[in-house]
């Protein structure tokens, strides 16, 4: 996530300035006073200043025009900050109507039974796709409705290169270590590392949980409870030795530690490198510096051991939640029905090109959609998809970025960095205060 | 870098050569001095105007040559227009907490340092020690969010002036007992023999006589709260709290692959503090160097 | 003077400056000892013993620290006094450009670190940077001076150096500046060449000189953090990371108690290394 809010800081300024100056008058919360004269209902929306809101202010006029409720955005930092602010609010009763926030254990550690309304009897709850239904529940019980579409990591290629060398699209991690090669011996660079950001380093490690669940399904449970290692289990530790190879193999640009991230996209779009790893939230940005290029830009999950498990590591959106003492329980409802409608998407869409496939089943995209959004529908329409460690386990180590770029790197053996990385998570959990650590 | 050490060792014998043919030598290090001090010196301010003046794509070479077409006043205006202007915000941020930073330790530092030198007592020895501490050891961190958010000065003007102060104190307290040492004790019995109170004495008489240090103290908190990072990092976040320093720091991320901004932004940066050196350069050397080698 | 004196004043004048270093300065600092001691969310702490500085001494990706903050400490204040004392020496010679060479030496010490480790890092890229294109002029391949993990920190400390030695010259010019010509001219009357000048009277004699600028140069480089901070955020991996930035890391992490326990270290390894430096030097001067 960290990466997300990272880029996210950048992309959005422009939007978090006008919108924090925007956000400063509104205060009043939890009260959506009803309007005597219109008998409208204003629901008060607690969102951070760090996403664009466009999207989902064209949803909320459209909810204005159509059913009388207005939406009064209320802004919160993002980030470890945004957290405390967000538990004291409900700690204090201080809640906004709805709020926006973080899906998966993030949610999950604000004690949603006490906090929020219970929705998993709503009809539109059933259009919501599992893996983020899963991801805005807690103990089996929904709370939220997904506020934007799926993310996915993988990794980018670059098909006129792909075209020129006769490549096809890696279904194993064997066939891609082979593409590499290729690709190395026609003089170009196989696999982009921008890892003076340090963050994109660790794509390789996130973007393999879809096959580490494959050989451990339970491995996320037992990683919280303190049971498993990732240095420990072979199908965790493989994803710091991907991280390695690609590393050791000499397929990474020279420059790979002097590259960033923008000059990392720069290398993809004008094809001075193949491929590189990274979530697809870099879409927009690649579209506004590369237009033109975007069309010879694929995408293709991080691939496994074996063509028949592959599958795509996704990032689950960020949710809205109905505090449980709102007052207009029914508005909130119409809200969010409306938010999840093929309509709300289509609004939502047109100011807000999506970065991954919908999160809720049946919504038409439109066909301008980006070409690597396309490459991975067929991994959502076929349930070949998990969702990140992230979203399983609250457990996520505030090293990640260094530790991978030290494996990512050659200073370290990936088996060191995994062990490591094991006892950052460590000090995390305990902060945490996790049971079993 | 490494030509640093080179070249200065080099220059050593050199020197000791110089004894039997003293003109020529002279003037041959001369040449010498200036040439290297333009090389090491010279040379990353050349680069960093250079590059400031191209465009993204002759920047992005990071090369020596001189612009094609000359983008100096594009490159500034798209710094400027940034993020909504941000940089304005910050350099209206940056000149508050750099000014009202210099006025309160002015007045604060003056009083305390005419005191503590004016009158010794045995707790003088510990006030000795409280303002060594202060200039050697690191202010802890968090614990000081702690106390700003205590009183709820987190992430507010008054608070990030007052921690500068705070850690700026020890130093400009040093500056004033170091100066009043000079001034006369019998200065201040003849004012209150005249039936001068000890404000008015201190406000009238000794604060105006104190000038010159006072000049040094503002031109050295001027430099040092401008260019400070770490304090406004830790104690002022938040986006639409931006300084010069921080704001140069975010962009840095923003102006990944447009190198030219990055380099305009460096060089807008680097303005005043290059306007003070121009008009105070004697005072600010004096003032560096008074209280290191007391 | 007593008679004239309302003693009472001496404690409203120090009262201000009193409260505000108290307030902002040293209650903080008392603080940190117990909250290094505590599991610590601002709003919330247990206390947990010695286990944040165990965890801080223990785990390889914090106490790197150590290591990294003494080499970088000792490295930037040697080259500072070494380069600091020949420049001295040398912009002490009464040349007709020597104000010109004196600015320009001295001028970086104005500009922000910031500012001035991103222009380097800039020029130390590894195929395009600046140094490395020069290099190849003369036929060297330049090494990758912020990516190679064996010199990233000293690669970070010249840059160190490179702002900070102007300070150490200045202070060394004042000291030399100070030198009674007697010296020199009963130097000359036995005979004595440039290197018995420099080696004999200089460098004696600037002694108090000397000592500011370790100390200063020292103290400077064991809480250095913001030229580590812009030039490589404390990577590649670990490699350059300093005690204060692994505060700043742990911070930004939310473990507020284990970034306080890196401040007390950080605070006995500066007390430890300082203050015993200080009674030395001005000891030393003293037998002079």
């Amino acid at each position: 996530m960290k990466a997300k809010k990272k880029i996210f800081a950048v992309l959005s300024s422009a939007a978090l300035f006008a919108g924090i100056l925007a956000g400063c008058s509104s205060n009043d919360s939890a009260s959506g006073d009803k309007d005597e004269d219109s008998g409208q209902v204003t629901l008060t929306l607690l969102v951070d200043n760090q996403s664009n809101l466009d999207g989902m202010k064209a949803v909320t006029d459209a909810i204005e025009e159509k059913y009388d409720i207005k939406t009064e955005y209320e802004l919160r930092p993002g980030g470890g900050e945004g957290d405390n602010l967000v538990k004291t609010r409900l700690a204090t009763g201080d809640m906004t109507d709805l709020m926006a926030y973080n899906s998966g254990s993030l949610f999950q550690a604000l004690n949603p039974e006490q906090n929020f309304l219970d929705i998993s009897e709503e009809s539109f709850v059933e259009t919501i796709m599992d893996d983020a239904k899963e991801a805005l529940s807690s103990n089996g019980k929904v709370y939220g409705i997904p506020a934007a579409s799926f993310m996915a990591g993988g990794w980018f290629y670059n098909k006129k290169i792909y075209e020129e060398l006769g490549l096809s699209v890696p279904k194993t991690w064997d066939e891609l270590m082979s593409n590499n090669e290729k690709i190395k011996e026609a003089g170009k660079t196989a696999v982009i590392g921008s890892y003076k950001d340090s963050w994109t380093a660790q794509v390789i490690v996130l973007a393999d949980n879809y096959n580490v669940l494959q050989q451990h399904p339970s491995f996320a449970e037992d990683f919280t409870a303190n049971k498993a290692k990732i240095a420990d289990t072979p199908g965790a530790l493989s994803s710091f030795e991907k991280l390695a190879e690609v590393y050791d193999k000499g397929y990474l640009n020279e420059d790979f530690l002097a590259t960033g991230y923008e000059a990392g996209l720069q290398k993809l779009a004008e094809g001075e490198g193949a491929h590189y790893p990274m979530l697809s939230f870099a879409l927009p940005m690649l579209q506004t510096n590369y237009a033109e290029e975007l069309d010879n830009i694929g995408f293709f999950p991080q691939p496994g051991d074996s063509a028949d498990e592959n599958g795509l590591t996704v990032w689950v959106p960020g949710g809205v939640f109905v505090n449980k003492n709102t007052e207009h329980p029914e508005e909130a409802k119409k809200w969010m029905e409306f938010f999840v409608s093929q309509e709300g998407n289509d609004l939502y869409n047109a100011k807000i090109t999506p970065q991954g496939p919908p999160a809720i089943k049946g919504v038409e995209l439109s066909d301008d959609v980006y070409g690597a959004v396309k490459d991975m529908l067929p991994y959502f329409e076929s349930g070949k998809t998990a969702p990140a460690l992230e979203f399983l386990s609250p457990v996520k180590g505030p090293n990640l970025p260094q530790i991978a770029v030290e494996v990512g790197s050659g200073i370290s053996k990936a088996k060191a960095g995994a062990e490591l990385y094991d006892k950052d998570v460590e000090k995390q959990a305990k902060q945490l205060g996790l049971e079993g650590w | 870098m490494s030509e640093t050490q080179i070249a200065v060792k080099a220059d050593t014998p050199f020197r000791t050569n110089t004894r039997k043919r003293k003109s020529v030598g002279k003037l041959f290090s001369e040449i010498l001095a200036i040439i290297l001090s333009l090389v090491i010196f010279g040379v990353p301010f050349y680069f960093v105007i250079v590059n400031a003046s191209k465009d993204t794509k002759e920047s992005s070479l990071l090369n020596m040559e001189l612009p094609s077409s000359f983008q100096l006043i594009e490159n500034i205006q798209a710094v400027m227009a940034a993020q909504n202007g941000m940089i304005v915000r910050a350099f209206f941020n940056s000149m508050m907490i750099t000014g009202f930073s210099i006025a309160i330790l002015i007045l604060v530092g003056a009083m305390a340092g005419y005191v503590l030198q004016r009158r010794t007592s045995k707790m003088s020895p510990f006030f000795n020690f409280l303002i060594l501490a202060g200039l050697i050891i690191p202010p802890a961190i968090v614990p000081t969010i702690w106390v700003l958010d205590g009183i709820g000065l987190f992430k507010t003007m008054p608070g990030i002036i007052l921690v500068e102060v705070a850690l700026n104190l020890p130093f400009t307290i040093l500056l004033y007992k170091g100066f009043m040492a000079t001034l006369p004790k019998e200065l201040d019995e003849a004012a209150l023999i005249d039936g001068c109170g000890r404000m008015r004495l201190f406000f009238s008489i000794i604060l105006p006589l104190l000038k010159p240090v006072s000049a040094t103290v503002i031109v050295l908190t001027a430099v040092g709260v401008y260019n400070d990072f770490v304090n406004p990092l830790y104690f002022f976040p938040g986006a639409e709290n931006a300084t010069l320093q921080l704001t140069l720091y975010n962009f840095s991320s923003m102006y990944n692959t447009q190198w030219n901004l990055l380099f305009t932004n460096i060089l807008l940066i680097s303005i005043p503090p290059l306007i003070l050196f121009i008009f105070f350069n004697k005072k600010i050397v004096a003032g560096m160097t008074a209280g290191a080698v007391k | 003077m007593t008679k004239l004196t309302n003693r009472s004043y001496t404690y409203y004048f120090l009262l201000p400056a009193g409260i505000i270093y108290f307030v902002f300065f040293l209650l903080p600092t008392i603080m940190s000892f117990f909250f290094s001691m505590t599991w610590w969310t601002l709003t919330d702490w247990k206390f947990i013993g010695f286990e944040n500085f165990i965890t801080f001494l223990t785990e390889p990706s914090l106490n790197i620290g150590f290591k990294n903050t003494i080499i970088y400490a000792v490295v930037t204040c040697t080259l500072k006094v070494i380069l600091g004392l020949l420049l001295g020496v040398f912009l002490s010679q009464k040349l007709k450009t020597i104000g010109f060479v004196r600015s320009m030496v001295f001028f970086p010490t104005l500009l922000s670190t910031i500012a001035v480790g991103m222009a380097f890092a800039m020029m130390m890229h590894p195929t395009q940077g600046l140094i490395n294109t020069a290099l190849k002029i003369v036929g060297i391949t330049g090494p990758d001076w912020l990516g190679d993990t064996t010199i990233a920190l000293i690669s970070v400390a010249l840059v160190d150096v490179w702002k900070g030695v102007g300070m150490a010259t200045v202070i060394f010019i004042a000291g030399i500046m100070s030198i009674p010509e007697d010296y020199y001219e009963a130097l000359a009357i036995d005979g004595g060449n440039s290197f018995h000048k420099f080696w004999n009277i200089i460098v004696p004699l600037s002694r108090p000189a000397m000592n500011s600028v370790i100390i200063l140069a020292f103290i400077g480089g064991l809480r250095s953090f913001d030229l580590v901070w812009a030039m490589t955020k404390g990577g590649p991996g670990f490699s350059t990371d300093l005690i204060a930035s692994i505060i700043y890391k742990q911070y930004q992490g939310g473990f507020y108690g284990l970034s306080t326990a890196g401040n007390v270290i950080l605070f006995v390894v500066v007390s430890a290394l300082a203050f015993p430096l200080y009674a030395f030097l001005n000891k030393k001067e003293v037998d002079l």
